[in-house]
């Protein structure tokens, strides 16, 4: 890497997303393959040090930043007491400066006794509620292996509205048995119910799941490519024409409702991780060397991850520099899932490539004139066509 | 040495299955040359696919020791062959090593393609013929029913056809006997000079390459000298041994005796199978007439599934060859299957086998090509040309006629098959030569391409026969037909690998079938793919793979951007083994895939 590039590589530096990772969950869905565990008891007060004390460990490293949101993932971070969420938002507003408009989501279920907490984590400092709604039909709620039912939900989702300033919730759809009309009927009264921001994410079957299980017993059946396609596609629909497009593969929003802190891993900013399995993406300045984009994962187990942070501070399970190549990988599979797709400037800011050298240019063409990609005001975007094909459009352009 | 009244050579011939290996083991045991507790089964089918298939693949020699009701002991040298029509040339080799021959003939079954092509060699070799009715301990057995028909089909007298058990022993003793009394004896001079037949050859990994001979005149003893006649190579005896079917030395092996030996010989494609072998000081003065090579009639590519076994397949070929010198293998290169060979058999089965052995033996991944004959190709330029692949094909333009290889298929099937049967023949574009009855049994004689009948003519007659017809055939001569070549394209660019050649009729119906199946077995492309088959630029059969319309992954798993780039680094990998055609890109697998169907 010539100087030059280095110089504005580093450039990024200076704001901060950081994602907090509660791992726990009262039982354990049948289709979710995310780090969250079922445990008969956490020791609160073991854990909140614990949280504290990677924060405070990154903090050290890291000075100088502006903070611009706080995420509270899981698992199911409304399970953990407010006051850990208190004690964290505090914490990293000593640490470091924090936007003015600091954004701070908690990732919350259903169910009502965590509705009860709503207020407590808003007087804690979290300013929008992401609710894991995923069906608003009981049957469809049953076989998801979910705890609540549709009007636990929907209460929930009216008191979050009633205590935070934004919210939004997510929702699983071309389910085992779902149609189209009756997703479609499903969506439009999701769309009279939120309030400038939705996530809907197609049914994945991941490996190792209950439900993967199932799919290979025969007895759990996907949609064929054509039927996954026109959902997808009414989705799509549906949802910009009631003023909630996606901006984002599976995320829908009104103008400014996005949420901030997810755009900033698509826009391959800069975001520290903390908690079990959390990972990082952070630009440093190497002593004497040239400054870095350092790739962080951290044990994955809590009781790993827990005990790693007691011993050495951090829970970190791997750290390293990412390559060159890998940035340009990270950097086009995470921006071409935006609708406003890769800024071709901050590509040759963060991977210190410019773009026509990373991608060989003969696919480039065929992809543009193909119509899957196009190119304008100094941004690579996907167009809806090729957002479908995303997997196999990055493979193309890849290799 | 014994002498020459003391000894009878003979083989067990049959159809496949009637029992030869069986009896055998019964013959071995009676004479003590195994123990009972090292007899299994088949002793002599010592190939692990022959003991899993039951079947037997190679001819195997034993020496046994008999003692006569009247006291007197012989020397009997057995052999076993195989009755698969694939491996009718070791039974001509078998034949020419021995003076009688064995007719088994399963009681309960008849008299089946091989029982006849079989005697009608053995009848050439000048053997005499003991008749054996064998498996008399099945309750549908009918020895005496049996034994008229092989009089009226096969036309030898089997008056003294001997009943047996081959499986209980019953009536063993009785063949032992009658083998001794029936019989001739070998002639041969023990003071003229060598001249010994070289029946066999292959490879043991204790012996190296083993040479099994059949002596005629002259004596063969260790370190003589010897020539071998046709190759004119020169090599000193190192071993002179006999099976017993252990592997026993011995000093030497006179007139009529049958044994192995060894030398300083490397390849076993230094043999030649028919050969004489003589003394170098001392030679015989005319050869023995020895017998054609084999040649391979059914050709295919073999490819590794992985490109990196492509050094692990020649390895094994060649060392696969050491025991079987009957199929021959050379390098081909396919745009749509990477590095290869393309290999000839003796036959299907041959073919299977053998790729069964390289993918157990050798642990290799492979896919064959669709089996080819060899077709010959008279060109515009007056040039003539063999064409065992299709993708060799000269351009229509240039070629002035396609010859290709008929059969003489016999088939012997109860006559209430018989009408499904001659149907498959005559849509096998077959022309009758002969249709006789004998009992409820018809034969009918064929003259079919060869073509037909390695695409899928063995299991349709198995199956409109419900297996109760059998199948012999001949090769024939070379006939002028309508042949021409389906191409199969991927947007326009030619699969290599795909290409076939058939009738003028029949190319349609291929072609679209091969079309249907690549269509299913393509994964669709961010673009779509035409699917063609064509003669020459004629285009017959159209399908079309749509453009993918749905691939992403719907969920964002926070910040673990590594979890996405493993799914794209499994992309990537997947399009390492995919080959490009035209503008797009096809997984190997599919060919895989549509190949391996072909074969059903
Ligand atoms: N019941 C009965 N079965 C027998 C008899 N002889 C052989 N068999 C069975 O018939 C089958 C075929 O026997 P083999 O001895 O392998 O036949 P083969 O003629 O050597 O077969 P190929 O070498 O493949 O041509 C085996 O399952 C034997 O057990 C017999 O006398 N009675
Ligand atoms: C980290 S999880 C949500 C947290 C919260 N525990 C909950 O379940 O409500 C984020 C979202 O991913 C979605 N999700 C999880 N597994 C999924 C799968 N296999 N297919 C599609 N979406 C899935 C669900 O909508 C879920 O709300
Ligand atoms: S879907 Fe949410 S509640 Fe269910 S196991 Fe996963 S993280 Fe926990
Ligand atoms: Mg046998």
């Amino acid at each position: 890497m010539g100087a030059a590039e280095a110089a504005e590589y580093v450039a990024d530096r200076g704001r901060l997303a950081v994602y907090i990772h509660w791992p726990f969950c009262r039982s354990k869905c049948p289709y979710c393959d995310f780090n969250s565990h079922v445990r008969e008891a956490v020791d609160a007060a073991r854990w909140r040090a614990a949280l504290l004390r990677e924060l405070d460990h990154f903090a050290t490293q890291l000075p100088g930043r502006l903070v611009t949101s706080v995420f509270f993932g899981g698992g199911t971070p409304s399970l953990m007491e407010p006051q850990i969420a208190a004690a964290l938002i505090e914490r990293i507003a000593n640490h470091w400066s924090v936007a003015d408009d600091l954004e701070v989501t908690l990732e919350a279920n259903p169910t009502s006794s965590e509705a009860a907490n709503f207020r407590a984590f808003r007087a804690a400092g979290v300013n929008r509620i992401s609710l894991g709604v995923q069906a608003l039909d009981d049957a469809a709620l049953r076989l998801l292996g979910r705890e609540h039912d549709r009007a636990e939900a929907t209460r929930a989702i009216a008191l979050a509205q009633r205590v935070a300033p934004r919210t939004t919730f997510d929702l699983i759809y071309a389910r085992p048995g779902q149609t189209l009309a009756a997703w479609r009927a499903e969506l439009d009264e999701a769309l009279a119910i939120a309030e400038g921001h939705l996530s809907l994410y197609q049914l994945t079957i991941e490996k190792g799941t209950p439900f993967h299980a199932l799919q290979r017993a025969g007895s759990l059946a996907l949609p064929p490519e054509d039927q996954a396609a026109a959902f997808f596609e009414v989705t799509q629909d549906v949802t910009e024409r009631a003023g909630l497009a996606a901006y984002e593969i599976s995320n829908h929003a009104a103008p400014g409702q996005e949420c901030r802190h997810n755009l900033s891993y698509w826009r391959y900013e800069d975001y520290l991780g903390v908690g079990p399995g959390a990972h990082g993406r952070l630009s440093v300045a190497r002593a004497g060397g040239e400054p870095a984009l350092m790739a962080i994962r951290n044990h994955a187990k809590p009781e790993t991850w827990l005990e790693a942070v007691q011993r050495d501070s951090h829970g970190n399970a791997e750290t390293h520099a990412l390559a060159r190549d890998e940035r340009v990988e990270e950097m086009l599979m995470m921006g071409l899932r935006l609708g406003e797709g890769v800024s071709l400037a901050r590509f040759r800011e963060r991977t210190g490539l410019s773009f026509e050298r990373a991608v060989p240019p003969a696919r480039l063409a065929r992809l543009l004139e193909a119509g899957f990609l196009e190119m304008s005001e100094g941004a690579l975007r996907t167009t809806p066509k090729g957002r479908a094909v995303l997997n196999t459009l990055l493979a193309e352009l890849l290799t | 040495m014994t002498d020459l009244a003391h000894i009878r050579n003979f083989a067990i011939i049959a159809h496949i299955d009637h029992g030869k290996s069986t009896l055998a083991d019964r013959m071995i045991e009676l004479c003590g040359g195994l123990e009972r507790r090292e007899m299994t089964a088949q002793v002599l089918d010592s190939m692990e696919i022959e003991r899993e298939r039951g079947i037997t693949i190679k001819a195997q020699t034993v020496r046994l020791d008999y003692q006569a009701p009247d006291g007197e002991h012989y020397v009997l040298n057995l052999v076993d062959t195989p009755g698969h029509v694939d491996f009718a040339y070791e039974v001509s080799r078998s034949l020419a090593a021995c003076e009688g021959s064995l007719l088994v003939v399963d009681a309960s079954q008849g008299v089946e393609a091989q029982t006849l092509a079989n005697t009608y060699q053995a009848v050439e070799n000048d053997h005499e013929i003991i008749p054996v009715l064998n498996k008399i301990d099945l309750s549908a057995a009918e020895p005496e029913r049996i034994k008229q028909q092989i009089e009226d089909v096969i036309g030898i007298d089997a008056s003294g056809a001997l009943p047996i058990s081959a499986k209980t022993g019953e009536g063993v003793t009785e063949v032992l006997s009658a083998l001794v009394q029936r019989l001739p004896a070998p002639t041969g001079e023990r003071e003229a000079p060598l001249k010994a037949l070289l029946v066999d050859s292959w490879y043991d990994p204790y012996l190296g390459v083993v040479v099994l001979v059949r002596v005629h005149d002259g004596v063969l003893t260790k370190r003589m000298a010897v020539r071998m006649m046709a190759t004119e190579a020169l090599h000193e005896i190192e071993r002179v041994g006999v099976f017993t079917p252990k592997t026993t030395m011995v000093e030497q092996l006179g007139p009529g005796e049958i044994g192995f030996i060894t030398a300083s010989i490397k390849d076993v494609a230094d043999c030649r199978i028919g050969d004489t072998i003589t003394e170098q000081r001392r030679p015989t003065a005319e050869a023995l007439p020895g017998f054609q090579p084999s040649v391979p009639v059914v050709f295919c590519g073999l490819f590794p599934i992985d490109a990196a076994d492509y050094d692990r397949l020649r390895e094994s070929l060649a060392k696969l060859r050491l025991n079987d010198a009957s199929f021959v293998h050379d390098p081909e290169t396919s745009p749509a299957l990477g590095f290869g060979f393309r290999c000839g058999f003796l036959g299907l089965l041959h073919l299977e086998i053998v790729q069964e052995r390289l993918s157990r033996e050798f642990d290799l991944d492979l896919v064959a090509t669709a089996p080819s004959v060899i077709y010959r190709v008279a060109l515009g330029s007056g040039e003539r040309i063999e064409l065992h692949n299709p993708a060799d094909m000269p351009d229509p333009t240039k070629i002035r006629a396609i010859e290709e290889p008929w059969i003489k298929a016999t088939v012997l099937v109860p006559d209430d098959y018989l009408g499904p049967v001659l149907a498959l023949c005559e849509e096998k574009r077959g022309e009758q030569l002969d249709l006789t009855y004998a009992g409820s049994r018809a034969m009918v004689v064929y003259r079919l391409p060869l073509n037909e009948v390695v695409f899928d003519f063995y299991d349709r007659l198995k199956s409109c026969s419900r297996g109760y017809a059998s199948f012999d055939y001949q090769l024939d001569d070379y006939r002028e037909s309508e042949l021409v070549k389906v191409g199969i394209l991927i947007n326009g660019e030619p699969v290599d690998a795909l290409s076939m050649i058939v009738h003028r009729n029949q190319a349609e119906g291929r072609g679209r079938a091969i079309c249907l199946r690549l269509k299913e077995l393509i994964p669709r492309q961010l673009f779509k793919i035409a699917v063609q088959a064509a003669i020459g630029g004629k285009i017959i059969a159209r399908e079309t793979v749509s453009a993918m319309r749905k691939d992403v992954t719907a969920k964002c798993y926070g910040g673990d951007v590594s979890r996405k780039r493993k799914l794209l680094d499994r992309q990537k990998r997947g399009k390492k083994r995919m080959r490009q055609f035209g503008n797009v890109e096809i997984p190997q697998e599919a060919f895989l895939a549509a190949l391996k169907m072909g074969e059903k």
